[in-house]
């Protein structure tokens, strides 16, 4: 079902600019010119946050930063076992990824960990990303509360998380 | 993390420290051009939107939404904002970031502080708000899940929750730390 809805909607939209007179493939041309831009703009940004994620994780910083972080987790109820998860997560969506296969793998996907892994990936986005990412069109530099304030509501959608988890 | 990183490195295996960083430069221009593929159609499509005018239809319905949450924005970032909130919610992932990145530059009047909108857009993309978590429910099927949906219901749960307090949290940091500033 959701398979088609994508597709479909794209369908709509020629459709409708057709019947808006509308050059759909101009326009999808010029807009997909674009994305050369949108790239460059962000890439730097990119590179700078997954070095520090491969030194961060090649070094075995990893370990201590988890070592030191699960009994803190633990009393706010998160699984031992999500620390990393959920570390990483705010950093890079697609390097937590090899995580939650990982912890698949391990404890199964249909247990209590892998459903909350699950959840805690579905309902919290890379905070650190989203951040260089979005600001890198603007002169910004001053976030104040905002990294503080996302990652409260990250580690806040994980304990969530755990706790639903608990009833399904 | 950077320095903490290197220095660790070079106390247990300095040989690794360079190309450990080449390895993450080289997973960055991976991630690149797997987005330039999503966002070379993306944009392609929003810019078919944005000519044909939907835009502004998407922009009308969420309109008095828009300008509750996020006073004072003029009506491109609050298109920008409509088409990265509703990719958001059908889960389209990377294709959130092209609208995000538009809208943040609309709400932008040139000055080096963030504000209360856009530190609200940003809450909006972590709480990751979608009706269907497509991504990881495929990968739960290819890890043999057996009822791999049955994570819906707690991410919509987890999610719409979180936002709540965001929002909440968002608006009460923009009063207190943003005096001012704006």
């Amino acid at each position: 079902m959701s398979a088609y809805f994508i597709p479909m909607l794209i369908v709509a939209l020629v459709v409708y600019s057709v019947y808006k007179r509308n050059n759909a493939y101009k326009s999808f041309v010029s807009g997909a010119k674009s994305s050369f831009e949108l790239v460059l703009t962000t890439f730097p940004y990119i590179v700078a946050i997954l070095v520090a994620v491969a030194l961060y994780q090649k070094s075995g910083l990893n370990v201590y930063v988890a070592n030191a972080i699960a009994p803190v987790l633990q009393v706010v109820g998160i699984p031992v076992e999500l620390t990393e998860l959920i570390v990483l997560k705010n950093f890079t969506g697609g390097g937590s990824f090899a995580i939650l296969e990982n912890i698949y793998a391990t404890y199964g996907v249909d247990t209590y960990i892998g459903k909350c892994a699950s959840v805690v990936m579905a309902s919290s986005e890379a905070i650190f990303y989203i951040t260089a990412v979005y600001f890198s069109k603007t002169k910004i530099e001053k976030f104040k509360y905002l990294i503080p304030l996302a990652l409260f509501m990250n580690i806040l959608s994980a304990i969530i998380a755990c706790w639903v988890c608990r009833f399904v | 993390m950077v320095v903490g990183g290197l220095v660790a490195l070079m106390l247990i295996n300095p040989d690794t420290a360079f190309s450990t960083m080449l390895d993450g430069s080289r997973q960055a221009i991976n991630l690149c051009v797997e987005l330039w593929a999503v966002y070379a159609v993306w944009l392609g499509v929003l810019k078919i939107i944005e000519d044909t005018g939907l835009d502004k239809v998407f922009g009308k319905i969420l309109q008095p939404i828009i300008r509750m949450l996020f006073p004072g924005v003029d009506e491109y970032a609050a298109n920008q904002i409509a088409i990265n909130i509703t990719s958001n919610i059908l889960g389209m992932g990377n294709a959130c970031t092209p609208s995000g990145i538009n809208a943040i530059a609309g709400m932008d009047k040139g000055g080096n502080t963030i504000t209360t909108n856009m530190s609200l857009l940003v809450i909006f993309n972590t709480t990751n708000i979608q009706l269907i978590p497509t991504t990881i429910i495929g990968i739960r099927i290819l890890h043999g899940s057996l009822n791999a949906s049955s994570i819906i219901f707690p991410t919509i749960i987890t999610s719409l929750s979180t936002l709540l307090i965001g929002i909440i949290l968002a608006k009460i940091c923009g009063k207190v730390f943003l005096k001012g500033d704006n």
